[in-house]
């Protein structure tokens, strides 16, 4: 089951550029969440926060609270215990490539030590299902590698790779920008169904599809979060100027 | 001008290709008559007698390279792994301004630096005194083309594993050093190759040897340093058979590097 996430006075740096300025949100378990803005807004940085992947960019650094279910991201965990409860999707599909389908999908569970056969061909079946690429990949699981696929289908393997560790909440980063329209259908129908599992953060440039997949939307400009709000409302009816020029395209 | 640039290409190969060809051609036309079975089963005959062979330089050869390669290509991919994962700093650019220096130095200094360390202590040369001196040759080729290939793999795929809650030694290990395989295996294989026609470093460390040795701290013989005292003798025979031992070592080296290609082709998969 997903779980909530909650992030207090979250700021973030790049050496001394600040990228983030005191961001606060409250993410509800088990919904999509969506978060849009213009390019360099701080979206990305934003989520590579909740997994702590901001930190391997050298002199990254965060201040402020981070909670993921019972978890204080920024306080006792360690970073790898943390990412396998917060899958991420990233913004191009990256399977191994030297991997097969199979062993991409299951690099998660035998990195960390994971060794039961059976088990581990279950949950492979599981998670291709899920990402729903088992019909197209079923037949050669073992012989084709994981970058001989087409762009959709990699980065559904990308899903199903995060989806087969088992992670609590799944963090998607324009996980749709280098796909074409009908992989992009498949993905957002996916998301629909992932999200009764999981508590899903997407960053999209897309407002149709943060309209169409998110239940919550957010809003940022220049590394700050302008407005957080069901996303009927942001789109609707925002309460802040800079966001209605941004949602009915007058900025930027 | 598209034409002409690829008339340039294909001008280039071939002037790359046509001492490559002559090369090996001259060595089949004048090395094959003197490559018999007693040449690659004899031991080499005392002067003036006729027959003998290269037996013992061959397994010495062999022998010789094993010990550099089991020395020489795990130093040189940890490091080459130093270089690209830990080393983008003062520390990593001090290992590469030594590791491009001592791939400058010349064989024979190498050769030295063998001999001091391993023949002075163990009082005798040795084909592990060879080893060493050509691990020595191979680690910063191994080590330079390692980092130049992990560099290649694209950060989005280490990032790949550490979203999966992967630790940096377990990526660097299974994910990293993994997707590099095939260009790390060809600077491998470049380094072998190098020194597996080396003369100078092994002249006072193998030393070479008439007869057959099989223990690794005696004298030993090898197929350069073979050819290079038949070469430099005044008989014809042993002229001949100089011939026909630079032959067996292009053959030899040549099937080496091919065996690693197929067995690396074999387990790679399709669409990779």
């Amino acid at each position: 089951m997903g779980v909530g996430i909650a992030v207090e006075h979250l700021n973030a740096f790049y050496g001394k550029t600040q990228a983030l300025f005191d961001v606060n949100i409250v993410v509800v378990a088990n919904h999509a969440t969506a978060l849009i803005g213009p390019s360099g807004c701080g979206k990305s940085t934003f989520i590579r926060c909740l997994n702590r992947m901001h930190e391997t960019i050298p002199e990254a650094r965060v201040e402020g609270k981070v909670h993921i279910g019972d978890l204080s991201v920024y306080n006792g965990t360690s970073a790898t215990q943390l990412r396998r409860r917060v899958g991420m999707v990233f913004q191009k599909p990256n399977p191994f490539p030297t991997m097969s389908i199979y062993d991409n999908v299951a690099a998660g569970l035998k990195l960390n030590g994971f060794r039961k056969r059976k088990q581990l061909d279950e949950i492979v079946h599981k998670s291709l299902h899920s990402a729903a690429l088992w019909d197209e990949v079923k037949d050669h699981l073992h012989k084709k590698s994981g970058a001989s696929l087409s762009g959709g289908q990699q980065q559904r393997l990308c899903i199903a790779r995060a989806l087969a560790v088992q992670p609590e909440v799944l963090l998607m980063d324009e996980p749709c920008s280098a796909l074409d329209p009908i992989s992009t259908g498949k993905i957002e129908e996916l998301i629909f169904q992932l999200k009764e599992q999981y508590t899903i953060v997407i960053v999209t440039h897309n407002m149709q599809q943060a309209a169409r997949v998110a239940e919550f939307t957010g809003f940022f400009l220049l590394g700050k979060m302008i407005e957080f709000d069901k996303t009927e409302k942001i789109f609707t009816n925002p309460s802040d100027k800079r966001t209605e020029d941004y949602v009915t395209g007058r900025f930027g | 001008m598209d034409h002409v640039m690829t008339g340039v290409s294909v001008l280039t190969v071939v002037l790359v290709l046509v001492p490559l060809f002559a090369i090996f051609a001259y060595l089949v036309y004048k090395g094959i008559g003197s490559i018999n079975i007693d040449f690659l089963t004899q031991t080499p005959k005392p002067v003036g007698e006729p027959g003998g062979g290269m037996a013992n330089a061959i397994v010495g050869s062999m022998v010789i390279l094993a010990i550099a390669s089991v020395l020489g290509v795990p130093l040189g991919i940890g490091a080459g792994v130093f270089l690209s994962e830990y080393g983008r700093n003062r520390y990593g650019d001090i290992v590469r301004f030594i590791s491009d220096v001592m791939n400058g130095v010349p064989s024979i200094v190498i050769g030295i630096v063998a001999y001091g360390l391993v023949v002075m202590r163990q009082k005798h040369f040795s084909a592990l005194a060879g080893g060493v001196a050509l691990a020595i040759m191979m680690v910063p080729t191994i080590a330079r083309t390692t980092e130049q290939m992990l560099l290649l793999v694209p950060q989005a795929i280490r990032e790949a594993a550490y979203g999966l809650g992967v630790s940096r030694w377990r990526t660097t290990l299974s994910i990293t050093l993994r997707t590099a395989t095939s260009g790390i295996i060809t600077g491998v294989m470049l380094a072998f190759a190098r020194v597996a026609g080396e003369t100078a470093p092994l002249l006072f460390t193998a030393f070479g040897n008439q007869f057959w040795n099989w223990k690794s701290d005696q004298p030993t013989a090898a197929l350069s340093l073979q050819i290079f005292t038949y070469a430099i003798s005044p008989f014809d025979e042993w002229h001949r058979q100089a011939w026909a031992g630079a032959l067996v070592l292009i053959v030899l080296i040549v099937g080496a590097v091919a065996a690693v290609r197929i067995a690396v082709r074999h387990g790679t998969l399709a669409g990779a």
